[in-house]
């Protein structure tokens, strides 16, 4: 870590000395997680959501493992052992819903990640690496939940399945190939469904691997605050343990709560009644939709109805949808603005708002069926969304007049804090 | 790096204008979907199993109508649709001891092989077995069905939007065709099923048809609640089990968050002391 007044880990059994001096591993979790971590002292609610998608996953894996053991991935019998794991397998019902509203969980608290992030200037220097590593794990996420839902086998599962690699053949010359290639075949069949069932089974552990990348290129410049400044001296920052360990138990208790709620009381209500048939490649739903984590995407794919000159409309589709997330990965060049948070970015701030209705918007059309006015609404949108990232935080960057930044973060907190507290005067620290 | 947003402007202005090219093209006229017009949603009632303002948080299976129900699926039901997914041990769920459960597996056949033989057979049921198909195959089902394929109702609550509430609207639902809607050959008129022709004739078409052995009035609307309500039994089997758990794992967690919140604000109590 890099600043100088971090503690030191101090081992005081025998043992713990031992240790110490071979495996450094209680000195490395002391650095990373407890007292040796100083982070800043302004750290609101929000930025409790990282901890919480690392718990997300942690259920995910768990869970995943459990509930593996008595999948069986072939497609004569994937349905049936899943209601197997319903019906007969002790506490099944349990593991599935829980794994099922998981994945909805761990895309929830992982959007709202991002949106602090974007919110508060995250991804910019020093920390740009750390943006970009959150978005890698966000597009695992994104492969491994979807694979994950194909292992039903049920309607939407072998419906989406044949959607979303459909979108593949739509690129030139080697699209068909590819499809081919992730499909095992020329439609889902048992190929897709055993090559999906081990990806899905490997790919969380990659994420986990990139998460340990994540939390390493966090721990160089330690993490941002609300106010976007940097840290400059020991009284701006705290231990890590106890104050955020507590912090983010307490978060940690309302998430598992609002988690349990869903997964006991309304387990299928974030979910398609469709998946609860069988795969039928006879029968096509009439209305093919993803998970709700997939309807912005979703409805950038579909707002794009007609050739553009050469382009066919599905190819322009497929390129918008991609694009949409990969421009993410120059945000941190196209917003140029030295002043972080938001707080002090009156213009910015507000069309951050925009486009938090934007997506939510875009969200709600990808939803619905492909009709008036969804897709006009989603068309607009989808231009806003690109407009956003890749027209207007550039101009607004470079012109925009920023609020005066407090001197340090402490002084923000008084700022704050100060004129409240009855009998203590309020006092720049130094 | 004002490359990085020269092309940004570039591809920001593609996208942009290739996706307002297609919100300015005219739209075909909508032609007013008749389907879509006429059908109706199910009517959202109060279910027992649902519990407290019928949220679903508490409550529990009114077991003497799960028997109802079960009477009413035997009955009627089972004539066309299977419930493969049950097992006839998942039966005491519903009250039955387990002498009654053997004698309810034994009055079902299901396929076997001829010990001496190795020929196609079938035996008497025993717990342990599943509620057996109906037609072996979807070929022998739709050829004795005018076409038409019933459905396993294992999990049909859970695979129609509505659930419970669309059983017992289907069931009911049976209606003359409005003089705009021509009903196929073969098909009934019912304005809560998807297509608005459903191949199923009325399954439940006159009070009494079914005598309850508890003395429950024999009426339509009884049979469909009872037939909705023992479907959403095979469909979420261990739907008690799951409020009951929840409800302690809810509360231990409340208990633990409060905890949790008075030792947060605890151990932070110093820091913003010496902050204000």
């Amino acid at each position: 870590m890099s600043f100088p007044w971090a503690k030191q880990y101090q081992p005081t059994t025998e043992i713990g000395k031992f240790f110490d001096k071979q495996l450094p591993l209680p000195r490395f979790v002391y650095g990373a997680l407890g007292a040796g971590y100083p982070t800043p002292k302004n750290l609101n609610y929000f930025y409790n959501f990282g901890v919480l998608a690392g718990v997300a996953l942690v259920i995910q894996i768990i869970t995943g493992v459990v509930l593996g053991m008595h999948y069986a991935a072939n497609t004569t019998v994937a349905f049936d052992s899943v209601e197997h794991i319903m019906r007969d397998v002790n506490g099944g019902w349990m593991l599935r819903y829980m794994h099922a509203v998981g994945a909805s969980f761990f895309f929830g608290v992982v959007y709202v990640h991002i949106f602090r992030g974007l919110y508060y200037g995250s991804y910019k220097p020093p920390r740009e690496v750390l943006w970009m590593l959150g978005l890698v794990i966000f597009l695992l996420m994104m492969a491994t939940a979807f694979m994950g839902y194909v292992l039903v086998w049920g309607q939407m599962s072998f419906w989406g399945a044949t959607v979303i690699t459909g979108l593949f053949s739509a690129i030139p010359v080697v699209g068909s190939y590819i499809q081919t290639l992730l499909l095992g075949g020329f439609s889902p069949d048992n190929a897709t469904l055993n090559r999906f069932f081990s990806l899905h089974y490997l790919l969380p552990f990659v994420i986990f691997g990139v998460i340990i990348l994540h939390v390493w290129a966090l721990h160089i410049p330690g993490s941002n605050n609300p106010t976007g400044i940097a840290v400059k001296t020991e009284a701006d920052t705290v231990p890590f343990h106890p104050y955020y360990t507590a912090k983010d138990f307490f978060g940690l208790g309302v998430y598992l709560t609002l988690f349990a709620a869903v997964v006991f009381f309304a387990p299928n209500a974030l979910g398609e009644v469709d998946n609860y048939i069988p795969a039928n490649p006879l029968s096509t739903p009439a209305h093919i939709v993803p998970e709700w984590y997939f309807w912005p995407f979703y409805a950038i794919l579909r707002a794009f109805t007609v050739d553009f000159f050469f382009i066919p409309a599905k190819l322009m589709g497929v390129l918008a949808m991609f694009a949409a997330i990969l421009l993410l990965f120059f945000l941190p060049w196209l917003d140029t603005s030295p002043v972080r948070s938001n707080s002090y970015r009156p213009l910015n701030r507000i069309l951050f708002w925009v486009f938090v209705v934007v997506a939510l918007v875009l969200g709600v059309a990808g939803g619905k069926p492909a009709e008036e006015p969804w897709v006009r609404l989603s068309q607009v949108f989808t231009a806003y969304y690109f407009a956003h990232f890749l027209i207007i935080i550039p101009l607004v960057s470079r012109f925009e007049k920023t609020k005066p930044l407090p001197r340090s973060i402490s002084e923000a907190v008084l700022a704050k804090y100060g004129n409240s507290a009855p009998g203590v005067a309020a006092q720049p620290a130094e | 790096m004002s490359l990085v947003r020269l092309g940004a402007l570039g591809v920001g202005s593609f996208f942009c204008v290739a996706v307002l090219w297609g919100a300015v093209q005219p739209r075909d006229a909508v032609v007013p979907d008749p389907v879509k017009a006429l059908y109706k949603h199910p009517h959202a009632i109060e279910w027992v199993h649902n519990g407290a303002g019928n949220l679903g948080i508490t409550g529990t299976f009114d077991r003497k109508q799960l028997q109802r129900g079960f009477q009413v699926y035997k009955e009627v039901c089972s004539a066309c649709h299977s419930i493969n997914r049950v097992a006839f041990r998942d039966l005491a769920d519903l009250g039955f001891t387990a002498p009654e459960i053997k004698a309810i597996a034994a009055s079902y056949e299901v396929p076997s092989i001829d010990d001496k033989t190795g020929e196609p057979a079938t035996r008497k049921g025993t717990p342990a077995d599943k509620f057996p198909l109906v037609y072996p195959n979807e070929i022998a089902a739709r050829a004795a069905q005018n076409g038409a394929l019933p459905p396993d109702l294992s999990l049909i609550v859970k695979a129609r939007e509505g659930g419970t509430n669309y059983i017992h609207s289907l069931i009911n639902g049976y209606a003359d065709a409005p003089a705009s809607w021509t009903v196929p050959d073969g098909l009934y008129y019912n304005p809560y099923f998807k297509s608005l022709n459903i191949a199923m004739p009325p399954p439940l078409a006159a009070d009494d048809q079914i005598t309850y052995v508890d003395g429950t009035k024999s009426t339509r609307e009884q049979y469909a609640k009872d037939i909705a309500v023992f479907l959403t039994w095979t469909a979420e089997p261990k739907l008690e089990a799951r409020k009951e758990t929840g409800l302690a794992a809810v509360i231990f967690l409340l208990i633990m968050t409060g905890l949790g919140y008075l030792s947060y604000k605890k151990v932070w109590a110093d820091v913003k002391r010496k902050s204000a």
